[in-house]
């Protein structure tokens, strides 16, 4: 059984039009990253840049979204105002279930509209509302009072973008929900270009239990392991911030721009750190019982006395990698100021602290005056950090344009590439482990970490004795094996729940009959799908630079070998077809 | 003496909706968290606290009070016992519950009511639901 039929509600900013998009023959995707890539696949005009008014935006719920533990994410489709190619993003919270509730599998947004509006999807349908009174707001007064204004309280999901989105900075986020985003790859320019302030989704749509035996069982399953088992122990225990020390001690922490991989104040700025000092609690996605994100409190004064303010921000390992150790930041409250400005402005904290380290070495190198940027940089201060952000998105002078536009777009024009820590156009993730976390990050399908898991696989072939051949194999493996989970928009935390077995029963128990060989069949082809894609819209394998700083700095204690990464890269390309 | 449901915990709830779901798809049939008779809700987004609308499993139940037909009934230790197949579907309950905690299935026509099983508190990851022998 192929499944339920798809449900695609279209939305034209521009004639403010909407309509329901065919979707027949698309039931074999299951959802997720499948049916987002088959939608964009045949809409996007890759003539056209990716800022362009008919561009379209792709959101998409899975097929077991709301109905299992942690099957939490929605994902988002475009083409990115970063790298120029394919834009995929995930975010939480409750995304997919407001998606579900509101009865669409996926959202398709084209146009522009011609003054700024936000989106209420509901169960009435679309309306257009006016967000003249919502443009220019940060991100939190403008959740604030989309809160007030739209209905669905505790159901519904809240998209929206902050000044960096209105003002094209080209890894401006989408923040979703407060406490998470679609991050990575410039969403929010994206939504910002079509005057899309916001995008608000709720309703009430029933959905009765399909076979109450069966669903219980697997449902039961899943939920044991991701609560009375240590599954997922690292998630709700200290989180992801665990590797930040875990990174440092194995010589993998990208630190100060990469000119380390060690950083002597890790223990400083280190998960046990942040909860011992600040956490204050916990939340979930909408559907998922292990709570992996942390709130911490960064309490200031603002005035001498007893005059304090203070801000409950979420934090993980790459925001303290990205913002921290990348920095040379040796506390939590330096961590949060920086936290605090990416998240009201509405940008990608990666793509951000990736950038602000390499203005950093820039500066010291003399490529850069303090006259250029308005202010000076050094590791471990703040103030100078926060006066770029601010300018980022204001964009007072030519510089500050230029690198709005990101990392990889400033080098050409600017120079010193050889320490930019790009790689496909996309700033790196918090791992410096070797070569096959290099070949992930360059080959993945959106430059990221979570393609298919690189710096897992370095830590694996050191331990295993791994050769080129066997990384390489795992890296396509993986990322294979993550289509599928990303078809169903399973939380990549609980891939190690979420097994091929697993994956069939719970799909079985909503009526989704599918064999371990047809997931498989099915993860290749949007793997083949995604690149084909990626080759229309630019990318090349061919025309991939990997600066001199990732061979120069130790990973995991040793050198990575440019001629065995290059070797890694042959076959790669020759497996993949790329 | 039969237990009730409280929420002595909700500082340490994660807002999961575990028990919202368990709720709906084991009394309701539903896939739905908003079929539950309970609702975890924020006051004011998410970095506001979450609280619990419950049943407060009332001793001398107004919804029972209210009920005309009989498909509601209190039940020993307080709350009640519902009977759907009595039920007209007149919404008197709705409007008696003094927390507002009643919430109203439109295509089954009738309401959906706490019955006191305890269902949600198995499927809270952090204690915070109990069923407890009131004091």
């Amino acid at each position: 059984m192929n499944g339920p039929k798809l449900r695609v509600l279209q939305i034209d900013l521009t004639e403010r039009r909407v309509g329901v998009l065919p979707a027949d023959g698309l039931e074999h995707y299951l959802g997720g990253i499948g049916l987002a890539a088959k939608l964009f696949a045949g809409l996007v005009d890759v003539q056209a840049a990716p800022l362009d008014a008919h561009q379209p935006v792709v959101l998409a719920g899975g097929a077991l979204a709301a109905f299992f533990p942690m099957c939490t994410k929605g994902v988002a489709v475009f083409r990115s105002p970063l790298t120029g190619g394919w834009g995929e993003s995930y975010a939480g919270m409750r995304l997919a279930l407001a998606l579900r509730l509101a009865g669409w599998d996926a959202i398709v947004i084209t146009g522009r509209a011609d003054r700024p509006v936000y989106l209420s999807i509901g169960p009435h349908g679309v309306r257009f509302k006016s967000a003249a009174a919502l443009w220019g707001l940060d991100c939190e007064e403008a959740g604030r009072l989309l809160r007030q204004l739209e209905p669905g309280r505790g159901f519904r999901s809240c998209l929206r973008i902050g000044p960096a989105g209105e003002k094209g900075v080209a890894f401006a986020s989408v923040n979703v929900d407060t406490y998470r985003h679609f991050g990575r790859l410039g969403l929010g320019a994206v939504l910002g270009a079509k005057n899309l302030k916001a995008i608000v989704i709720y309703g009430d749509r029933d959905y009765p239990v399909p076979q109450p035996k069966q669903y219980r069982e697997i449902y039961d399953q899943i939920y044991r392991q991701a609560v009375r088992t240590d599954v997922m122990e690292k998630y709700h225990a200290l989180g992801t911030s665990v590797n930040v020390s875990v990174l440092s001690e194995l010589g993998a922490l990208p630190t100060r721009n990469l000119q380390q991989s060690t950083f002597e104040a890790a223990e400083r700025i280190s998960g046990r750190a942040f909860a011992e000092g600040s956490l204050v609690r916990k939340v979930a996605c909408a559907g998922c019982p292990v709570g992996c994100i942390h709130i911490g409190l960064r309490r200031r004064q603002f005035a001498p006395g007893y005059e304090y303010e203070s801000v409950a921000l979420s934090y993980d390992h790459e925001l303290i990698y990205a913002l921290g150790s990348l920095l040379g930041m040796s506390s939590p409250e330096k961590v949060y100021d920086l936290i605090e400005a990416v998240e009201l402005y509405g940008l990608d904290a990666i793509s951000a602290g990736v950038l602000l380290a390499w203005l950093t070495e820039a500066q010291q190198n003399g490529l850069l005056r303090e006259e250029d940027l308005g202010c000076w940089l050094e590791f471990d201060r703040v103030e100078g950090y926060l006066k770029v952000l601010e300018n980022l998105v204001e964009q007072p002078s030519e510089l500050y344009a230029l690198l709005a536009q990101g990392l990889a777009r400033a080098v050409e024009r600017l120079g010193g590439k050889e320490y930019a820590l790009c790689l496909g156009g996309h700033e790196m993730a918090g791992y410096h482990t070797g070569p096959a976390n290099l070949l992930g990050l360059a080959v993945g399908a959106r430059h990221s970490h979570l393609d298919n898991a690189g710096y897992a696989i370095d830590q694996k072939a050191s331990k295993n004795g791994w050769d080129s051949a066997r990384m390489v194999h795992e890296i396509m493996a993986e990322e294979k094996w993550r289509n599928v989970l990303n078809c169903l928009c399973i939380c990549l935390f609980a891939r190690e729940v979420y097994t091929p077995a697993v994956v069939q029963k719970a799909l079985a128990a909503v009526g989704i009959e599918r064999t371990g060989e047809e997931l498989m069949a099915l993860g290749e082809e949007i793997f083949q799908l995604k690149n084909r894609l990626r080759s229309q819209l630019g990318y090349s394998s061919e025309r991939l630079y990997f600066a001199p700083r990732y061979f120069a700095t130790p990973a995991l204690g040793r050198q990575i070998d440019p001629a065995q990464l290059q070797e890694m890269l042959e076959l790669y390309r020759q497996q993949a077809g790329v | 003496m039969p237990k009730v449901l409280t929420a002595p915990g909700m500082k340490k709830c994660i807002g999961c909706y575990s028990c919202m779901l368990a709720c709906a798809r084991t009394t309701q049939g539903s896939l739905s968290p908003q079929k539950a008779a309970l609702a975890i809700r924020t006051v004011g987004g998410l970095q506001s606290r979450l609280v619990a609308d419950i049943c407060r499993a009332c001793p001398d139940a107004p919804c029972a009070q209210a009920c005309r037909c009989g498909a509601l009934v209190p039940r020993s230790g307080g709350g009640v016992k519902f009977n759907p197949a009595l039920c007209l579907g007149c919404r008197d309950c709705v409007e008696a519950c003094i927390v507002q905690v009643i919430k109203f299935d439109e295509v089954k026509n009738r309401p959906i009511v706490c019955i006191q099983c305890g269902t949600c508190t198995r499927y809270c990851p952090h204690g915070v639901l109990l069923m407890e022998e009131r004091a």
